[in-house]
């Protein structure tokens, strides 16, 4: 089975990156766009465990490796 | 005084570290991130610049999270003395034993240059050789020194006289022009600065070597 986990830098946190990236779009034309967050997606292939099983494991990564929860925000699918 | 300077894949100043810590008379042993237990006796541990596991997934999340990190935070947790510096900061704050995090610097560049910084406390073992406001000239070269604290944790941090050094010119975006912080019980220390860097009449400098002195002479007076 398949985890998809989205790590975005939380609200608040400032994201020069993207912000380079948005005035990158500036600067091709494309109008209109008021701001730009930069973040990560990880994909897990899991052994089958059911997606309860998933859901917990997955978060228990995700706390103790694949975000930093003092910046980071994350979000998990399980598929 | 005995120190070991841990070693992870990419690694790179980490022999700089040690010649520091030995031109201040420390027994140095170097230790290799898959070791799983710290030299006997150990009073402090360096954790030196570069990139470790290349930067990869956050800095210094993955070297965070090897088999030695959970020596030197058992070590820390214990009363011992703990720096980091560049990549060394990034990982402590990776372990949770400083707070905060460094992320991407503001203006994007990578940066290595001489920067000026204030000594904001002398009291721990790293900055008992500088006077209180000294102003002192260290190099910095990193990439991802933008140090990142929630307001409620700065104000924590000046309520408890944790701010070890500040930038005079903010090069990164760092929060407060933080270059340096202290942990609860002043034993950890991390900061984005390199001493080692200007700790000898070679270097073109010497403002890094009263914080390689104060250490030792805290740590061996003690």
């Amino acid at each position: 089975m398949k985890a998809r986990v989205y790590v975005m830098l939380k609200n608040g946190v400032l994201d020069p990156q993207g912000d380079a990236v948005r005035h990158a779009l500036g600067a091709l034309g494309f109008d209109g766009v008021n701001g730009v967050r930069q973040g990560k997606v990880i994909e897990l292939d899991l052994d089958d465990m059911g997606a309860d099983q998933a859901q917990a494991t997955v978060t228990e990564m995700c706390e103790k490796l694949l975000a930093n929860t003092v910046i980071e925000s994350y979000k998990i699918e399980i598929e | 005084m005995r120190a070991a300077v841990i070693v992870f894949p990419g690694s790179n100043c980490d022999r700089d570290m040690a010649v520091a810590l030995k031109n201040a008379g420390a027994d140095v042993h170097m230790v290799w991130h898959k070791d799983t237990d710290l030299p006997d006796n150990l009073d402090v541990v360096a954790i030196p610049g570069g990139f470790s596991f290349g930067d990869y997934l956050r800095v210094g999340a993955i070297a965070a999270r090897s088999p030695i990190t959970q020596s030197v935070i058992a070590h820390a947790n214990r009363g011992g003395y703990v720096f980091g510096v560049c990549n060394g900061f990034q990982v402590l704050t990776e372990t949770g034993l400083l707070p905060g995090a460094l992320l991407r610097n503001a203006g994007l560049k990578y940066i290595c240059r001489h920067v000026e910084l204030t000594v904001e406390t002398t009291d721990s073992a790293f900055t008992n050789s500088y006077a209180q406001g000294q102003a002192i000239t260290i190099p910095i070269a990193h990439h991802d020194g933008n140090y990142n604290l929630d307001a409620d944790g700065v104000a924590a941090l000046e309520d408890q006289d944790r701010i070890a050094f500040r930038y005079v010119d903010n090069p990164n975006g760092s929060v407060a022009d933080i270059a340096g912080v202290l942990s609860e019980n002043r034993r950890v220390l991390g900061m984005m600065p390199h001493p080692e860097r200007l700790a000898e009449d070679a270097h073109g400098g010497t403002d890094g070597r009263p914080f390689f002195a104060g250490l030792m002479e805290q740590v061996v007076g003690a």
